[in-house]
This record gives C-alpha cells, sequence and structure tokens, in this order.
C-alpha cells in the first residue's frame, strides 16, 4: 500500500527539480517554459493524491482547469518566444536584459 | 513489498530521473522527449491513483499537442549553438544545495507522521462498473458549469492572442475588398472574344 506521504514526497521532489532547473538554466526561454510544466504537473500529482485518499472529486477537477490555463499558457508564452526570436536573433535567457530599470 | 508498492517505485524512479535528465540536457529537442517520458510517469502514477481522465487528458493533450509544439518552436527557431556553452553559471551548486535543503525540510513535514498509513488510510478501491468520467461530468455540468465555461472562453482567448502576436501583415493574404465587388461591372469579369475559324475552302 503506497501512502498519502510517499507521494507528496516525490510531488515535492518534483517541484524542486523544476525550481533547479528555471534557477540554474542559461541555455534559452525554452527550457524554462518546459520546467514550470514540470512544477505544474508536480502540483498537480498532489491534488490528484489528496482527492484519491480524501475521496473527493473537486480536487481533479481543480487539476483540470489547471491543465487547461498551463496549455494556454504555454500557446502564448511560445508565440512571444517567437517574436523575441525574430526581434534579438536568439533565445538566450541573457539577451532579455534590454528592460533596464 | 506489495505490487503496487513496486509499480510506484518504478515510475517515480522514471519521473525523477527523466525529470532530472530534462534539466540537465544541452539539446533543447532531447529535453522535450525526457520532459515526454517524464509526463508519461505522472500519468501512469495518476492512474495509480484512480484519476483515469485525467491520465488519458495528460498525454493526449499534454504529450499529443503541447510537447509536440514545443517541438515544432525548437524546430523553427534556429537555436544558437554558442549559447550552449554559456549555461551553468557559478549559481549550480548553490541552487543545488537549496533545493535539498527543501526537500529534506518538506520531506520532514510530509513524513509519515503527518500523513502516514495511520493517519490517511488508503481508501478501498472502486467497483468494476465505477466510471471516473461519468462522475467528472456529473460535477464539470452540474456544480461547476460557469468555470467550465470559462476555462473554454479563455482556451478562444488564448488561440486568438497567439495568432494576433505571431501574425505578420499584408503579406499573401486574400482579403474581401467589398467595394470593388459590388461595383463590379459585366464587362469586367466577362470578355467577349469572336474566333474566326480557318476557312476550308481555300483548296
Amino acid at each position: 500500500m503506497v501512502s498519502l506521504s510517499e507521494y507528496l514526497i516525490l510531488s515535492s521532489i518534483i517541484f524542486c527539480i523544476g525550481l533547479v532547473g528555471i534557477f540554474v538554466n542559461r541555455t534559452n526561454i525554452i527550457t524554462l517554459l518546459m520546467c514550470v510544466e514540470l512544477i505544474l504537473v508536480a502540483v498537480n500529482t498532489n491534488f490528484v493524491a489528496f482527492s484519491h485518499f480524501l475521496g473527493d472529486e473537486a480536487g481533479q477537477i481543480f487539476v483540470f482547469f489547471i491543465l487547461t490555463v498551463a496549455a494556454s499558457e504555454v500557446a502564448i508564452g511560445l508565440a512571444i518566444l517567437t517574436l523575441l526570436f525574430r526581434s534579438r536573433g536568439s533565445i538566450s535567457v541573457d539577451v532579455t536584459n534590454s528592460l533596464k530599470g | 513489498m506489495g505490487f503496487e508498492q513496486i509499480i510506484f517505485y518504478i515510475f517515480s524512479f522514471w519521473f525523477v530521473v527523466s525529470s532530472l535528465a530534462m534539466i540537465f540536457s544541452r539539446n533543447a529537442a532531447k529535453a522535450v522527449l525526457f520532459l515526454v517520458l517524464a509526463f508519461f510517469s505522472a500519468a501512469s502514477i495518476w492512474i495509480l491513483l484512480e484519476a483515469e481522465f485525467l491520465a488519458i487528458i495528460l498525454i493526449l493533450v499534454y504529450v499529443g499537442a503541447v510537447m509536440v509544439l514545443f517541438l515544432f518552436v525548437i524546430k523553427m527557431l534556429n537555436i544558437d549553438k554558442s549559447t550552449i556553452k554559456a549555461r551553468f553559471t557559478g549559481y549550480l551548486p548553490l541552487r543545488l544545495v537549496v533545493a535539498i535543503i527543501i526537500i529534506v525540510e518538506m520531506s520532514l513535514v510530509l513524513g509519515p507522521s503527518q500523513f502516514g498509513l495511520d493517519v490517511f488510510s488508503v481508501p478501498a478501491r472502486h467497483s468494476e462498473d465505477y466510471s471516473n468520467i461519468t462522475v467528472l461530468a456529473m460535477q464539470f455540468y452540474t456544480t461547476y458549469v460557469y468555470p467550465f465555461e470559462l476555462a473554454a472562453v479563455l482556451l478562444l482567448i488564448a488561440i486568438i492572442a497567439a495568432i494576433t502576436l505571431v501574425h505578420r501583415n499584408d503579406t499573401n493574404r486574400k482579403k474581401q475588398s467589398i467595394s470593388e465587388q459590388v461595383n463590379v461591372q459585366a464587362k469586367d469579369r466577362v470578355k467577349i472574344v469572336s474566333i474566326f475559324l480557318p476557312n476550308k475552302k481555300e483548296k
């Protein structure tokens, strides 16, 4: 029998991996978006685990809405990425520093 | 160790390994493929948690549409090879230490003393005629019908925003001019030409 704490620890590990990926990545913004996806999947695993163990379907419904929002976020993010590549000629994280405050 | 636990640890292992390979791979296309493997493992774990509909949605929508979109963008953009050298600045050891501390702390909080089997007992499996999709659909179309429609509107906004952002103007666009269409005369459209057949009496 797999307990709830094992699911939660697994999703916290995945969450931290996604966080490290965002912090250390300098190559391109596409990997940043993928790390955000990884973090969202970790959080969704939390929702699904609690939904199963508490016997409430509301958690799964919330996961469905998170997936919808994440899909639209990816579509717009990749569109912005294409625009950035057209104007800068690169999608490296280092070239996005033109907005100096 | 039961069969369910063995399956859980196998898929968890692949989930963690493919996530690590995703953030440390130098090639962006390989990173997308590792993320696909991570999503498959996550979907397997969700099936273990009896969330069949969401697992299928994760594979169909995420792997089938979103990850393919990522691959398309990676293949369309010519990613400079010289930027790959510049990754992993001096932040890496510090971040790894911070991440390990976060994992240890979360494991202490989420450990078996708070969320173990004696606190949250494993619920009984549903019978064979239980349908996850039916239960979710009953919730979607009754209690959560307004959020459901809002999600549809959100997807429409995402389509419009993505098209508006990347659309380039006036190249190869076939647009309609109503006034020209209304003012057209018959002589603009039909041209009468008289064809003279060769006369056969010349022989």
